[in-house]
């Protein structure tokens, strides 16, 4: 029992501070500071994400949330400016669609099962066999292993094509390829043979 | 020409300003914490099927060690670490091994994606060498993924 309450707690606490970051990030008009705190954000998700238990999702939000995006965030920063530039203008129609659509999302819970509920639909379908089951048939010690990457092969592998479009995309938009990076770097190196030229007539 | 410069001397390439290069801190920290933050991906790869974790995680963990790298010693240390054309290759290589895996158990009798067929003897086998494998793949594909994109993002300059 006291356990659960000191879990309530940290979950109690971890929630009042995203909720804090959240509106600050609203109210600020700096985009560094903006992205830096995405960043704290991400890491108290993936606290609360430790909290469920779910270890691996934590490890993702923290490298991906906390780390890799909070990187990419500033990478973009280097190219715009650091402040926003349009002067906000608070309307109450957007206030009234946010706040509807939130409670509508909170409505929408109050079908759904209790967190963690073992009665609940999902837990009833094919959990029951993999939990099972899977030992014998695949005899790996951890169940989400298992699904994710025998039962659930084809999904698995549907993801890993899905990243690998994402990286395909941003070379194609973006570049940064290896075939434009040696023509830029032979640029580069054109304009700077062309600079120190130039010096040696100077 | 460029080359006899100095390298601090030459001209700023990336946008992500690395003047951090000189904060002497932040370099013997990076030195100590960066392999750490790459064994621990590998832990985490391999460790998947007893532990929490697999590909995907230890993909954005070694991928995440690789961006501090390039964040504290520079962009181009990375690049010339793990040069793009590497890169590319490595975000084909792991969906390759991925389908590659499937492929064989097609090859083996069974049917796409369907380990068991792996190890003629015990199904249980075969099914823990395909995940072993798909994770791998995984592994590869997310990392250089994520490496793609940084270089995407970071080798702009602002026009």
């Amino acid at each position: 029992m006291g356990e659960q309450a000191m879990g309530a707690a940290i979950e109690a606490t971890l929630f009042l501070f995203m909720i804090a970051l959240a509106i600050c990030i609203a109210r600020l008009r700096s985009l560094f500071a903006g992205a830096m705190l995405f960043g704290i954000f991400s890491l108290l998700a993936a606290g609360m994400q430790m909290m469920m238990d779910a270890v691996d999702v934590a490890f993702t939000e923290a490298a991906v949330g906390a780390g890799i995006s909070t990187v990419l965030f500033l990478g973009a920063l280097g190219l715009t400016v650091s402040e926003e530039s349009s002067a906000r203008n608070h309307r109450l129609s957007a206030l009234a669609i946010v706040t509807a659509t939130g409670l509508l999302l909170a409505y929408g819970t109050l079908d759904m099962p209790a967190y963690g509920d073992p009665e609940a639909p999902i837990h009833q379908h094919v959990a029951p066999h993999y939990l099972v089951d899977s030992e014998q048939e695949i005899g790996v010690p951890n169940v989400v292993t298992s699904v994710l990457a025998s039962y659930r092969g084809y999904d698995t592998f549907g993801e890993t094509t899905v990243v690998l479009t994402a990286a395909v995309g941003a070379i194609l938009l973006l570049g940064g390829s290896a075939a434009s990076a040696s023509r830029e770097s032979e640029a580069s190196d054109a304009a700077a043979s062309d600079g120190s030229d130039d010096g040696g007539e100077a | 020409m460029s080359d006899s410069l100095p390298r601090d001397e030459a001209p700023q390439k990336t946008p992500i300003k690395m003047r951090v290069r000189e904060t002497i801190v932040l370099r013997v920290i990076g030195k100590a914490l960066i392999p750490i933050i790459l064994i621990f991906a590998l832990y985490v790869q391999f460790h998947g099927d007893y532990g929490p974790g697999g590909g995907f995680q230890a993909g954005v963990i070694f991928a995440a060690g690789l961006i501090l790298h390039a964040l504290i010693y520079g962009l181009d240390a990375l690049r010339e670490a793990i040069p793009p054309v590497v890169v590319e290759i490595g975000i084909a290589l792991g969906a390759l091994l991925y389908g590659g895996v499937g492929l064989v158990s097609m090859v083996m009798g069974g049917k796409f994606l369907d380990y068991g067929v792996l190890d003629a003897h015990d199904p249980a086998h075969g099914q823990h060498l395909g995940i072993l494998l798909v994770e791998l793949g995984v592994g590869i594909t997310v990392t250089f993924v994520m490496v793609a994109i940084f270089y995407a993002f970071a080798g702009r300059s602002r026009q």
